[in-house]
């Protein structure tokens, strides 16, 4: 065990570094947009007097380098700043957004997440069939369609027509937990939608893949039926692939919901960070961006750890 | 009891056709087998010629991309080509089993070994788990495992491969079947380890009187196993008989010329007396890969111009590890590697590209030692243009001229690609390769191990016919002893990363050897259907294998 130990260290690790180099693309790609906060703050009526005083009030002389640092060392804080255009700390403002986000998020996963894997064993086994066909055409024609699209599809049959659910998932503090599942039902069900296909496939692959193995003949000529074949000695060892494609998933359920959050005017990090980029509001865009790149590291971290867990090799080393 | 004379399983015109090339080919052209209770087959020949498919339709069943085709396959009066995919499964595991080649990829490594024994005995509800898993041990106890009790409990990847090898025979006896095929089960294994399986799949085959199919295209192991041996060539049968007849009085042409491949003798060169320096000469090596556990320990020998140096051992003993030093590949933590007296950069990087040239590879897997999409004349032009600087018509002359040095028609394979030729033209290509270069030297890692004998026999002559035309000094790697009987004038024993021994070839075929060295020599099964049973009877059953090499070792840790 001490070595797995040692292997999710050193990728905990790695995944530290690459979080800090991308801080600095991140911090320095705002720098290179043309203006600067103070001009953001004051618009149009800026004298070169009063953004020379502002600049200074904001620290923004200094070099770009020393306010790249105080910037870090806030963020890592968790105090990435107060908001150009409402004042108010941006962690306070984007930590809440960000839960609302990770909620559907979770939602979303957890529907889309067993229905994948279980329709990937089911068309691995019935693969060349009917209804593996069906099943690939079906869940291709899904994600082919832009999100926003599928959620407007949504909204015209499941709210409009039908008034099964409502159209516009707005969250208020006073809602208990059925409530908010109902009121979120069509986001998280796009979301489900889009990432259903991928991790389908992929898991069909993978077990394909291994179908040719020598031990899969092996089970086949013990007598085992074909669903324990793809079950039990197919399934174990395609986890790898699989987790993989899930995570890459799971990722872009939190970090490519700006669309869904959109259409369906739901208060999320997405929609916080569209906001942002068209008030210019620099530290909240610089958050996000942020938060999505670590959204990210630990999901691919959390994919190799879980590749790692599932190779009976690195499990019972010898 | 069972009666002898039973017949257990009846094949008439067997006939199978595999996929290709969007038309269905016949692999097995009408085969007829018969086999009683208690009775093992021995079917052998060459690859190709459809042993393991006709193993594999013995229990009804078709590899992916084959079919079996209006034949007749009885087994115990049950018709298996018309049955139901149910009933036909519901054979396999339990009344007939199977062992794969290679143990090691043949064992799920997701699940603990006995897991996967007690699996069918489960699913067929003869056992419960705590039974079946007693059983196992039982089988692990008879089959000479050690720790019986514990070494279940363990994943594939964590026993040895002669150890998974057993594990999987004692599988296929977890339902006490009728009837087991072995698919080359020692193929992959060292002659060391062989024994041990051997034995093991003997004993326990006699003990419950089960009929077995043992497929081999290696006649020594096949006449110490079967009662009857059937030939095959390209799916058809050229001659089945008693084993003992079939050895001493082969009746078909086919089947003589397997029995006489072994005959092949390159005369031995001797060392040069007049005090040239050797061609490469490995000084005091040690060697191990990036910061694990020295794979060479202090390994010194020389290779003289113009002679070949057998370097032989078991899997994992430092054979090709060498190669890597010599050729630069793996720079040594310590000594040297030295070319006609001078010291040789130890890594690649550093050689000059007339030291590069000197020494050149020709690897096991030519399937993949060549790039499949890059055309022959390619493959060979390219070195002969980076060491000869040719070019244009120069070259393709070249080209042209190393084709005919490998005995293929330049014309009719200059413009092919690797896939579209057999395993020996493929080889022979990754010879001409080396050749390219101009070499004095030439590193063979167990070029031969993958090709059937006729064929390895036609690679060893050439590689032959090429040292005596071009003065080529040979380090030829290799775990066959009949190879090295051929075609070695001196010969290294590696053990452990260490030589054990070395000296010219009629030195060390003749006794007395290093204890080792006598493992090794012993432990090549012979022709003789008793050499088995004898040899048992000489060593003791549990002075084979593993056990007998770790007794060696300990002699040696002794005496340093």
């Amino acid at each position: 065990m001490g070595d797995i130990l040692g292997l999710v260290a050193k990728r905990l690790g790695l995944g530290l570094i690459i979080l800090l180099v991308i801080s600095v693309i991140i911090f320095f790609m705002v720098e290179l947009l043309p203006g600067d906060i103070a001009e953001a703050v004051l618009g149009q009526g800026a004298t070169p007097e009063n953004l020379a005083a502002l600049r200074r009030e904001m620290g923004l002389d200094q070099p770009a380098i020393v306010r790249y640092l105080d910037w870090l060392s806030g963020a890592v804080m968790l105090d990435f700043g107060n908001s150009i255009v409402t004042g108010a700390s941006v962690s306070q403002t984007i930590g809440e957004r960000f839960a609302n986000t990770l909620f559907l998020a979770t939602y979303a996963a957890a529907i889309a997440v067993p229905i994948s894997i279980t329709l990937g064993i089911v068309v691995a086994l019935l693969r060349n069939s009917i209804f593996d066909r069906v099943a690939n055409v079906a869940t291709l024609t899904s994600i082919s369609s832009p999100e926003f699209f599928l959620g407007y599809i949504l909204i015209l049959y499941l709210a409009v027509k039908t008034s099964m659910f409502p159209a516009i998932a707005s969250l208020s503090s006073d809602m208990d937990f059925g409530d908010l599942l109902y009121r979120t039902f069509l986001p998280a069900l796009t979301l489900v939608l889009v990432v259903t296909a991928h991790m389908m496939r992929m898991t069909r692959a993978a077990i394909i893949n291994l179908l040719a193995s020598p031990y899969i003949e092996m089970a086949r000529l013990k007598g085992a039926p074909p669903w324990k074949v793809i079950v039990k000695h197919a399934l174990p060892n395609a986890w790898a692939p699989i987790i993989n494609v899930v995570a890459l998933n799971l990722a872009y359920l939190i970090t490519g919901v700006v669309l869904v959050e959109v259409v369906f005017v739901y208060p999320g990090i997405g929609q916080a960070l569209v906001d942002a980029v068209s008030k210019r509001d620099f530290p909240v865009v610089q958050a996000c961006c942020l938060i999505f790149a670590a959204t990210f590291i630990l999901l691919n971290l959390a994919a190799d750890v879980g590749a790692i867990l599932t190779n009976p090799r690195l499990r019972h080393p010898k | 009891m069972i009666k002898k004379n039973d017949v257990l399983l009846k094949i008439r015109d067997l006939k199978i056709q595999g996929y290709s090339d969007e038309t269905w080919v016949d692999i097995i052209k009408g085969v007829d087998l018969t086999l009683h209770r208690g009775e093992v087959m021995g079917l052998i020949g060459e690859s190709g010629a459809g042993k393991s498919t006709i193993g594999a339709a013995c229990m009804g069943y078709a590899r992916d991309g084959t079919r079996i085709v209006d034949s007749s396959i009885e087994f115990d009066g049950m018709e298996l080509t018309t049955a139901t995919e149910a009933d036909r499964r519901m054979l396999r595991g339990s009344r007939i089993a199977y062992v794969a080649q290679s143990a090691a990829a043949s064992f799920n490594p997701a699940h603990k070994i006995i897991d996967q024994h007690t699996e069918a005995p489960l699913q067929y509800r003869l056992k419960k788990r705590m039974e079946a898993q007693e059983d196992a041990m039982e089988l692990y106890e008879k089959l000479r495992l050690p720790n019986p009790g514990e070494i279940g409990f363990r994943y594939p990847h964590q026993v040895s491969g002669g150890q998974l090898q057993r594990a999987m025979t004692a599988m296929a006896m977890s339902c006490r079947p009728d009837l087991i095929i072995f698919d080359e089960p020692t193929t992959a294994l060292d002659v060391t380890t062989q024994i041990e399986v051997l034995a093991a799949i003997r004993d326990i085959v006699d003990e419950f009187n089960t009929a077995a199919i043992y497929i081999t295209h290696d006649l020594a192991v096949v006449a110490q196993m079967a009662d009857t041996i059937k030939v095959l060539l390209k799916g058809e049968e050229v001659e089945e008989a008693a084993t003992k007849e079939m050895l001493d009085n082969p009746k078909e042409d086919y089947t003589k010329s397997l029995w006489a491949v072994r005959s092949f003798e390159s005369p031995q060169r001797r060392r040069p007396t007049d005090g040239t320096p050797p061609l490469i000469s490995v000084k005091n090596v040690d060697a191990s890969y990036t910061g694990g556990e020295k794979v060479l320990d202090d390994v010194s020998f020389d290779i003289y111009e113009g002679m070949t140096v057998a370097v032989v051992g078991e899997s994992g003993s430092g054979k090709s590890t060498t190669a890597r030093v010599i050729t630069g590949l793996l720079p040594p933590s310590k000594g040297e590697v030295l070319f006609k007296g001078e010291p040789f950069p130890p890594s690649f990087r550093n050689r000059s590209k007339d030291q590069l040239r000197q020494c050149q590879m020709i690897y096991q897997m030519a399937d993949t030692a060549l790039n499949p999409k890059v055309r022959i004349s390619e493959i060979i032009a390219r070195p002969a243009a980076f060491y000869g600087g040719l070019k244009g018509v120069a070259l393709k002359n070249r080209v042209d001229e190393l084709l005919d040095l490998i005995e293929l028609e330049p014309a009719q394979y200059y413009y092919r690609y690797p896939p579209e030729l057999s395993g020996g033209q493929k080889q022979r290509i990754g010879i001409a390769r080396a050749l390219a270069a101009e070499p004095t030297f030439i590193v063979c890692d167990e070029v031969t191990s993958a090709l059937d004998q006729l064929v390895a026999e036609g690679i060893l002559r050439l590689l032959d016919r090429l040292q005596n035309e071009l003065n080529l000094a040979y380090m030829f790697i290799t775990h066959d002893l009949a190879t090295v009987r051929s075609i070695a004038d001196e010969v290294v024993v590696m053990q452990h990363g260490k030589v054990v021994d070395q000296g010219p070839k009629d030195e060390m075929f003749t006794p007395p050897h290093h204890p080792y060295t006598d493992l090794l020599l012993s432990s090549v099964p012979e022709m003789d259907p008793d050499w088995l049973t004898t040899l048992l009877e000489e060593r003791g059953v549990d002075n084979v294998g593993d056990a007998a090499a770790a007794r060696i070792d300990s002699k040696d840790a002794k005496v340093t």
